[in-house]
C-alpha cells in the first residue's frame, strides 16, 4: 500500500500499517515517547562506552579506550592483589622448617592449595593430573622414592631437578647399559634374579647364576637385596613397584639399554615459598616420609 | 510524507490521576497493602536463637558464608533444590491464581501495584484528590506548585531509600547493617544496592506506574494463555448497562427510561482507574484487575438505588448465561473446576514432598568423592590403596566429633591424610574436607578384585547418630 493511503482504524482511531493478513489489520500504534528516549540514550551510552573502553579493531590491535582498561591488567591486578593479601602466610613458609608446620596452620592450607595449582601448571604434564606419574615418570602418590620422600628430599629435587644440565646441583647418577658389558645370557640370568627380588615368578636355576652378575654389578647401587639406594636415585627392586615395568622383557630391554629420567630443575621458575607450597602438597599426597 | 506529520510514531505518556474511592476492594486492597509492606520492612528484625556461632537473624542469605537461614530451616548450598522447589510451588501458584482469578497477583500482590498505591496516597494527602491534581498540573510553576511538588517527591525518595535499604537487611545482620549503614561505614556494595534500588522504586513508582505493567513486564502477555472462560477478571455487564446515558436526561424523559441501561455515564469506574482504561471497552491487557471500578460503580449504583455489580467480577461464560436470561452462578462454581483443582493439587504435591524432604533429611551430612585419577596406587609392598574426598558437615550449633568407619570387607583398613585415628572434630555449621586412604594388603580378595562394594560410616561421637554412604573399591582385576 502505498504510503499517502493510509487507513485509520475505526474502532481505536490509530493507523494501521498497511498490513493485511487474512483481512486481519496491524495497528501502528505508536510506542511510549520515554521508550524512544531510553533508546537515545543506550545510543549515547554506546558511543561513550567505545571511547572509554577497548573497542574499535584497527590494522593491528584496537583502540585502547580513554580508561586504559584490559582484561589482562585487571587480571595482573587480581593476581598482584591476591600475593600481596597472602604475602604473610608466604612469608611463613620460607626458612622454615616444614616439618614444624602444623596441619591446621593458615598458612599449611594456604600451602597446599596453592602447591595443587602449582603442581597442576608445572608438574602435571609428566607427573599427570592425579600425580600418578606414568611409564618413566614415578608415582607422587605410592611411598616408594627414588631420592626420598621426606620434605627436605622432595624440596631438592624440585629445586635442582635430576640429570639437567642447568643446575650443577641437579641430583645426578647414571645406569650403564649392559648390553656392551654383558653377555645377553648373563642379561637373561640377572633378569630372573631381579623377578626372584621382587617375588615374581621366575626360573630359580638362571636366577642363582644371575645372582653372581647382580653382585658383581647391580648391588654396588641397588644394594645386596635390591634394596636400592636413594643417594644415587637407585630404585629399590624388592618390592612391588617398578618405574620402568616389572615383566621379563621390561627389565630385559632396561638392564640391556639402561634407562632414567630428567627433570628441570624448578627452582630457576618457582620462588622459595613457591617450592614450599609444592613440596607440602606432595608431601601430603599419601606417599609423604 | 505527509502523513507522518498527523501521527507521532511515538507518543508521550498521558498522566493519570485515579481519583480516590471507597469500598469493599479499597478495603481489601488496604489490608494487603498494610500486610505486604509490613512483612517486607520487619522481617529482617526477627530474631531467632540458633546458638552461639549461628547468627540469630530470623530470615537471613548470607552469601559470604553460603547459608540461607528461615526460622528453624538452614539451608546449605548442595540443598539449593529446596529454593528450586518453592520456585515450582510459586510458578504452579501462579498458574492456579491466573486461572481462578485472571491477573489477581497484578492487582493486589505485585510490589509495582502496592508501592504504586502507596505512592498514589502520599500523591493525594499532599496535592488532594484527582479535580486538585489536575488543575495543580495546568498550574503555571509557583511558589505552591513548587511547595507541594517537593513535598511530594520528598515523601517518595523517603519511601524509596527504606524500600532500598530495606532489601539489604536481608543479606546481612540487621541490626549490626543499620549502624554501619548511619555511621557511613557499611560496604560499598550495601551503599550501591542502596541506591539502585532506590531509583527503581522512585521512578517505577512515582512515574512510571502503569507504563511498567504495559511495556515492561512481561506478565500481561502470558496471562491469555492461562485464562479461559470461566476465570473470574474484572468486567462490565454492558447488556445491563447499555445503552448508556445520563441519569438527569433520562429521568427527564428524553427517552424512555426502560430503553435505557443502568449505565449513567457518570465516568466513576474510568476516573478512579490506575492505567487509565475504560472497562466497558471490555477485556483488555493494561487491566491489572485491581477492581477499584467495582467498588466506584458500586457506589454510584446504590446512590440510584439499583442492584450493584453492573462492574463486577465476570466470567467470559457468564455473558452468554445472563443474556439468555439464566440466573447468575455463584463465583465459588467458577473457581473450583478441573483445571483448578488440578493445580491445587500439583501445588501441594510439591509442597509435601518439600517438607517431607526438609524433615528426613539428617543432621549429620556427608558425601564421599573416589579420586579416579588415578583408580589405585599400588604401594612397595604390593597393597592397593584407593583414596576419597569425604566432606563432613557439621549443621549443628556446636562442634561435634565424628568417627569414620568402613564395613563390607574385612580386608580393608581404613585412614585419614594427617591424623593418627579415624575422628575429627569439625566445627560448628561447617564442613570438613578430609581425604581417607583404605588399605587393602597384598594378596586379599579386595586388592585382587576388580571391585569390591563397601560402605562408609560416619557416627556422631556425642549423640550416636550414625549415617552411611555406599561407595567401592578398585582393585587390580586379577582374580
Amino acid at each position: 500500500m502505498m504510503a499517502d493511503q493510509t487507513e485509520v482504524d475505526n474502532v481505536t482511531g490509530t493507523e494501521t500499517t498497511g498490513h493485511d493478513w487474512d483481512g486481519i489489520k496491524e495497528l501502528n500504534t505508536p510506542l511510549p515517547r520515554w521508550w524512544l528516549y531510553t533508546l537515545y540514550g543506550t545510543i549515547i551510552w554506546g558511543i561513550g562506552y567505545t571511547i572509554a573502553f577497548p573497542a574499535w579493531p584497527l590494522l593491528e590491535g584496537a583502540t585502547s579506550g580513554l580508561l586504559g582498561y584490559s582484561t589482562r591488567g585487571e587480571l595482573q591486578e587480581d593476581i598482584d592483589k591476591f600475593k600481596a593479601q597472602n604475602a604473610d602466610l608466604a612469608a611463613r613458609l620460607v626458612g622454615v622448617d616444614l616439618a614444624e608446620l602444623p596441619k591446621d596452620d593458615p598458612a599449611y592450607h594456604f600451602a597446599v592449595a596453592g602447591g595443587a595449582a602449582i603442581f597442576r601448571a608445572a608438574c602435571s604434564q609428566c607427573h599427570g593430573a592425579g600425580a600418578a606419574g606414568a611409564l618413566g615418570y614415578p608415582n607422587l602418590l605410592d611411598d616408594d622414592w627414588l631420592w626420598g620422600g621426606t620434605l627436605d628430599d622432595i624440596a631438592y629435587t624440585v629445586r635442582h631437578g635430576i640429570r639437567n644440565e642447568t643446575d650443577f646441583d641437579a641430583r645426578w647418577s647414571e645406569m650403564p647399559a649392559y648390553g656392551e658389558i654383558l653377555e645377553e645370557e648373563e642379561i637373561a640370568d640377572t633378569v630372573e634374579h631381579v623377578l626372584s627380588l621382587s617375588g615374581q615368578e621366575h626360573d630359580a636355576e638362571m636366577a642363582r647364576a644371575g645372582a653372581v652378575h647382580f653382585a658383581d654389578h647391580c648391588a654396588a647401587c641397588h644394594g645386596d637385596g635390591g634394596e636400592g639406594m636413594r643417594d644415587l636415585g637407585a630404585p629399590r627392586l624388592n618390592d612391588s613397584i617398578a618405574l620402568y615395568g616389572d615383566s621379563r622383557s621390561d627389565l630385559t630391554y632396561t638392564i640391556t639399554n639402561a634407562r632414567f629420567g630428567v627433570m628441570p630443575a624448578f627452582g630457576l621458575r618457582l620462588d622459595d615459598a613457591e617450592i614450599a607450597a609444592v613440596t607440602l602438597y606432595l608431601h601430603q599426597l599419601g606417599g609423604g616420609e | 510524507m505527509s502523513d507522518a506529520a498527523e501521527q507521532n510514531l511515538y507518543a508521550p505518556r498521558e498522566p493519570i490521576f485515579p481519583r480516590d474511592v471507597k469500598g469493599r476492594f479499597r478495603r481489601l486492597k488496604w489490608g494487603i497493602m498494610a500486610l505486604t509492606l509490613a512483612v517486607y520492612y520487619i522481617t529482617p528484625w526477627l530474631r531467632w536463637d540458633r546458638g552461639v556461632d549461628l547468627p540469630d537473624q530470623a530470615v537471613l542469605v548470607d552469601l559470604a558464608g553460603r547459608r540461607f537461614y528461615f526460622f528453624w530451616i538452614e539451608i546449605w548450598p548442595h540443598e539449593f533444590y529446596f529454593v528450586a522447589g518453592l520456585l515450582i510451588m510459586a510458578g504452579l501458584g501462579l498458574f492456579l491464581f491466573t486461572s481462578a482469578l485472571g491477573r489477581v497477583w497484578c492487582g493486589y500482590a505485585c510490589p509495582q501495584t502496592v508501592w504504586t498505591d502507596l505512592f498514589l496516597y502520599v500523591e493525594r494527602r499532599i496535592e488532594g484528590d484527582r479535580n486538585a491534581q489536575l488543575r495543580l498540573l495546568k498550574a503555571p510553576w509557583g511558589l505552591r506548585k513548587l511547595r507541594l511538588r517537593m513535598t511530594k517527591w520528598a515523601l517518595w525518595l523517603l519511601i524509596a531509600v527504606a524500600t532500598g535499604g530495606a532489601w539489604v537487611f536481608y543479606f546481612a545482620d540487621a541490626p549490626t547493617l543499620f549502624s554501619d549503614l548511619v555511621t557511613l561505614s557499611a560496604a560499598p556494595v550495601a551503599y550501591s544496592t542502596i541506591g539502585v534500588l532506590t531509583a527503581t522504586t522512585f521512578v517505577l513508582g512515582g512515574f512510571m506506574r502503569e507504563q511498567v505493567c504495559i511495556y515492561m513486564c512481561p506478565w500481561p502477555r502470558i496471562q491469555a494463555a492461562m485464562m479461559d472462560e470461566d476465570t473470574l477478571t474484572v468486567a462490565y455487564r454492558d447488556w445491563r448497562g447499555e445503552p448508556r446515558g445520563k441519569a438527569k436526561k433520562a429521568q427527564l424523559g428524553e427517552a424512555p427510561p426502560d430503553l435505557r441501561g443502568d449505565c449513567i455515564d457518570c465516568m466513576a469506574c474510568v476516573n478512579v482507574c490506575p492505567v487509565g482504561i475504560d472497562i466497558r471497552d471490555g477485556q483488555q491487557m493494561e487491566c491489572i484487575t485491581c477492581a477499584l471500578c467495582i467498588d466506584a460503580c458500586d457506589d454510584i449504583m446504590t446512590k440510584l438505588g439499583k442492584p450493584r455489580g453492573l462492574v463486577d467480577y465476570l466470567a467470559l461464560s457468564d455473558e452468554s448465561r445472563e443474556r439468555a436470561g439464566n440466573a447468575p452462578i455463584p463465583a465459588w462454581r467458577h473457581i473450583l473446576r478441573t483445571r483448578t483443582i488440578a493445580y491445587t493439587l500439583i501445588w501441594a504435591l510439591c509442597g509435601v514432598m518439600l517438607v517431607y524432604a526438609l524433615f528426613v533429611r539428617a543432621s549429620i551430612d556427608f558425601t564421599v568423592a573416589q579420586i579416579r585419577n588415578p583408580q589405585f596406587v599400588t604401594l612397595s609392598d604390593g597393597a592397593i590403596r584407593n583414596t576419597y574426598d569425604i566432606r563432613l558437615r557439621n549443621k549443628n550449633g556446636e562442634p561435634r566429633t565424628f568417627i569414620l568407619t568402613v564395613l563390607g570387607s574385612d580386608d580393608i583398613g581404613l585412614s585419614i591424610e594427617g591424623r593418627a585415628s579415624n575422628e575429627t572434630l569439625v566445627p560448628a555449621d561447617q564442613t570438613a574436607l578430609h581425604r581417607v586412604y583404605l588399605l587393602a594388603p597384598r594378596g586379599t580378595d579386595a586388592a585382587a578384585f576388580e571391585r569390591t562394594e563397601i560402605k562408609f560410616w560416619v557416627e556422631d561421637s556425642l549423640t550416636g547418630e550414625r549415617v552411611s554412604v555406599g561407595s567401592h573399591f578398585n582393585g587390580k582385576g586379577t582374580r
